[in-house]
């Protein structure tokens, strides 16, 4: 604590620099508003926002450019697509060419147009997805925390433990089949599953910060489970949160790929990466003929790649910075 | 082989001329150091004494030639037997330290590696720069712990930093700057975070180890009355720059800066007791534990006096601050009551009404951790506000500017983080958020010991116009006898869950005292540096005279 106070010249210390003697400090050179602070410096967001990119790493930015690019083809798919998502046309397996980029599929569908779809329906459905595991998870892991030790905690924790203990994408699977695989099933479903891993984050950063002087003085003043919960301790662990949220949100998105390309999750004519590849796995063979076709399957697969890249080098990033690590 | 190097007592052993320091924040450099000279002499210990931010740490690092990340030294020399350390390679420098200059730091439990023994962690830097082999330096380390009077000191070593007590854990880290023999010890704040009765076995094992070597030594705090009786020579600095410099003596006797003077005022403060026998609350028989464990509050029973001030004086693990858990509603008593205005209090928070709350406020010794980093004072004090009271919009924030007057700080402070606030007007915002709710009884837990003197008495007086003028209750918890004098009408002393005493101030602080009460008065460091001599000496004959 000490270390950090002799940093500090403020605006009164720099007073005195300018030649202002002790008796305008006070009687005894004290007063409490001449203590020695660090004020930083009033920014609006936008210059923070600002600063903070300046100072990224290149990694970083790679990823930033990355990610808003499949953000910006999420949005404006119907305009950017040269065709609809699930419009057919009669040559099924074309060649690349100037009318169909990457060809088509078995059933005469543009690749490239699945692909813009598959931006927004993919990334779209597994954003959701990770948004109500982290509500689902982050909330209850917080209200364990506060109820540290007691019944609520260990329902809660037990419950999570036995959850865990069964391998998620058969116990997805399993679930799916049970449920019907539609769309809303498959955000609840695994929402639910990656929640336990959410839960169990949320549980452990926020158990530092519950006994901190200030929960307990919430505590004290009367303060509702609602206002500790979302006022007292969640801001306090939001750079973890985020950090894991980024880090959740790829794990989700692979296993939505996954489960789509075992033929249970994104339900056809609906575009997404995972079973495009599936569809097309098999042009893999045609490579010594035609290399351009045997690419196709490779294009999903690396779009997934790309975007699970780029966001592991922002979360990087996020995760150097709020750890106050200086190198 | 140190002793040939010694060279002999009074050659001058640092030299550093016009150090400027200069630290980075907010995107700027800034001074923190501003040209200050500095002579040490063999076996000299020099006192560094000044409020936070006076640059005195990093001062003291830079005595090794070192400047924090985030710091950088400037400009000036530093001379240190004939090296020059600003001149000199990083390896150079890293030659010296750990070996010919030790350091140590102000929070043992923070600085000890939990997983290693005490032993390795004490010889790793004599074995590692190869100053002894390792049997030697462990045997040299047993020794070193006989000398600091740690108990055990053949087997305190083979235990972990959390198997020994914090005044323990200090001294064990005494004997690893004292391992290699150095020509120079710096001590930052080493005793700051212990208990009087704790503090003063620190400092006299320091005291005699570091004669006993005749080692130079740099010690760095913010109680005069501690320096007082280890220096050589002291200097006090504020904003960076040189106030005054003397020997301990001159100094205490006659110092010549205003500023000086004021470093010592907390002990000046003087409130005259008044009986009354309005009783606002009453701990009426109470035991407590925490699960099962042993009973940490044994048949408490105090009285409060309404507009007074009852302070619970004791040492670490007395029972104090579970007392004003009981109190609070954080931790029902097993048996007994708390009576409030003539009423029980349920015991639970939970069964208490929002009105039983608002009556009883606490203040905690912790500012830092007191307030939500991530919220500013407006809504820090805003909120008991809203809360308690209803208020909302341009009433509340007419309110808000109230108590932030009210406790001496200005506009230009509600928007800030409590990152953005020193330790003192950390404190001082956590008495407005108390104060935000109208209370009649607040509880003060150790407000005011993580403070510098010259804040404290600022808090202090502070806090006695306050209960002039709103007619508040406190219950001051406390181990600071000086503190407990300057404030209180009333004194309860607690000793291992019990009461031992308790009684009017004037009563409690003349003879004839209890034992406890004995030793918990004559612990407090008096400004006098023969202070610590005669009282090691008194409390020896005592310790002989009795069978």
């Amino acid at each position: 604590m000490n270390n950090e106070d002799d940093l500090n010249p403020s605006a009164k210390a720099e007073l005195a620099d300018q030649g202002f003697s002790e008796s305008d400090l006070g009687n005894h050179g004290y007063s409490a508003t001449a203590e020695v602070t660090q004020i930083r410096a009033r920014r609006s967001f936008r210059e923070n926002i600002w600063r903070g990119l300046r100072s990224a790493p290149p990694t970083a930015l790679f990823g930033l450019t990355v990610i808003s690019l499949y953000v910006f083809f999420a949005l404006f798919a119907p305009l950017l697509a040269p065709y609809g998502e699930a419009e057919i046309f009669d040559m099924s397996y074309a060649p690349w060419s100037d009318e169909f980029m990457f060809g088509t599929d078995q059933l005469g569908r543009d690749i490239l147009s699945r692909m813009i779809y598959g931006a927004r329906n993919t990334v779209g459905i597994a954003f959701v997805t990770t948004m109500f595991a982290f509500v689902i998870g982050g909330g209850l892991g917080i209200t364990a925390a506060i109820n540290n030790g007691g019944w609520l905690d260990n329902l809660l924790s037990r419950s999570v433990d036995v959850l865990m203990a069964i391998p998620s994408l058969i116990f997805a699977l399993i679930l799916l089949s049970m449920f019907g695989a539609n769309t809303i099933n498959l955000i609840m479903i695994i929402a639910v599953l990656d929640s336990t891993r959410v839960f169990r984050i949320a549980r452990a950063v926020s158990l530092n910060v519950v006994v901190m002087d200030y929960v307990e003085a919430a505590r004290l003043r009367g303060e509702k489970l609602a206002w500790i919960l979302t006022r007292e301790i969640l801001p306090n662990i939001m750079p973890p949160l985020v950090a894991e949220f980024g880090l959740r949100f790829c794990f989700v998105f692979l296993t939505i790929a996954a489960l789509s390309f075992l033929g249970v999750g994104i339900q056809p004519p609906t575009a997404d990466w995972g079973s495009m590849v599936r569809e097309t796995a098999g042009l893999i063979q045609f490579a010594e003929y035609d290399l351009t076709a045997a690419m196709t399957p490779m294009l999903p697969a690396a779009a997934i790649a790309l975007l699970t890249v780029a966001v592991n080098f922002v979360v990087d990033w996020f995760l150097h910075k709020s750890s106050g690590l200086k190198d | 082989m140190s002793d040939d190097r010694k060279g002999t007592k009074g050659d001058i052993l640092l030299e550093m001329r016009d150090i400027v320091i200069d630290g980075y924040s907010d995107d700027r450099w800034h001074e923190i150091v501003k040209g200050v000279d500095i002579t040490l002499r063999r076996g000299e210990i020099m006192g560094l004494i000044g409020e936070s931010g006076a640059g005195k740490s990093t001062l003291g690092l830079a005595a090794m030639g070192f400047a924090r990340p985030g710091c950088r030294i400037t400009s000036g020399s530093i001379v240190f037997d004939g090296i020059d350390l600003v001149k000199a390679t990083e390896a150079e420098r890293r030659a010296l330290r750990g070996s010919r200059i030790a350091y140590v730091a102000q929070s043992a439990a923070a600085s000890f590696n939990p997983a290693h023994q005490l032993i390795e962690q004490t010889v790793e830097a004599t074995v590692r720069k190869g100053i002894k082999p390792e049997d030697e330096a462990k045997a040299d380390a047993r020794k070193l712990y006989r000398e600091l009077q740690l108990p055990n000191p053949d087997l305190i070593g083979e235990r972990f930093p959390h198997q020994v007590s914090g005044g323990q854990l200090q001294r064990v880290m005494t004997a690893m700057a004292m391992s290699p023999r150095p020509d120079l010890i710096i001590f930052d704040e080493p005793t700051t975070a212990l208990d009087v009765t704790t503090q003063v076995e620190v400092l006299a094992a320091m005291r005699r180890i570091v004669e006993q070597y005749n080692t130079a030594a740099i010690y760095i705090t913010h109680d005069l009355a501690v320096v007082a009786q280890m220096a050589d020579v002291i200097k006090v600095l504020r904003y960076g720059e040189t106030i005054e410099d003397a020997d301990t003596r001159t100094m205490l006797s006659h110092p010549e800066k205003e500023y000086t003077k004021s470093l010592w005022s907390v002990r000046s403060i003087e409130k005259p007791e008044e009986v009354s026998e309005d009783v606002i609350l009453k701990v009426d028989h109470v035991d407590a534990s925490y699960t099962g464990s042993a009973k940490v509050l044994d048949d408490v029973t105090i009285e409060v006096p309404r507009g007074h001030t009852v302070a619970i004086v004791g040492e670490s693990g007395s029972g104090k601050s579970t007392t004003a858990r009981a109190i609070t509603g954080l931790l029902p008593p097993s048996k007994g009551q708390i009576l409030f205005n003539g009423t029980a209090l349920p015991p639970t928070l939970k069964e208490r009404s929002i009105d039983q709350l608002q009556k009883i406020q606490m203040i905690y010794q912790m500012a830092d951790t007191a307030m939500n980093p991530r919220q500013t004072v407006r809504d820090i004090i805003g909120r008991p506000l809203e809360f308690y009271l209803g208020l909302r919009g341009a009433e509340r924030d007419r309110r808000l500017l109230e108590l932030v007057e009210m406790i001496e700080l200005n506009e230009s402070f509600i928007d800030r983080l409590p990152a953005e606030l020193s330790g003192g007007q950390k404190q001082r915002i956590c008495i407005a958020r108390a104060l935000a709710a109208s209370p009649d009884l607040i509880i003060c837990d150790e407000v005011t010991s993580a403070l510098d003197q010259i804040v404290q008495k600022g808090i202090l007086e502070l806090l006695l116009r306050l209960q002039r003028e709103l007619g508040l209750t406190y219950i001051f918890i406390t181990h600071d006898i000086a503190t407990v004098k300057a404030i209180s009408d009333q004194i309860v002393v607690m000793f291992q869950g019990r009461v031992v005493e308790q009684g009017m101030k004037s009563e409690i602080l003349s003879p004839p005292y209890p034992d406890y009460t004995k030793l918990l008065l004559s612990s407090v460091p008096e400004m006098d540096p023969d202070w610590l001599t005669g009282l090691l000496a008194q409390r020896e004959k005592e310790a002989s005279a009795s069978p």
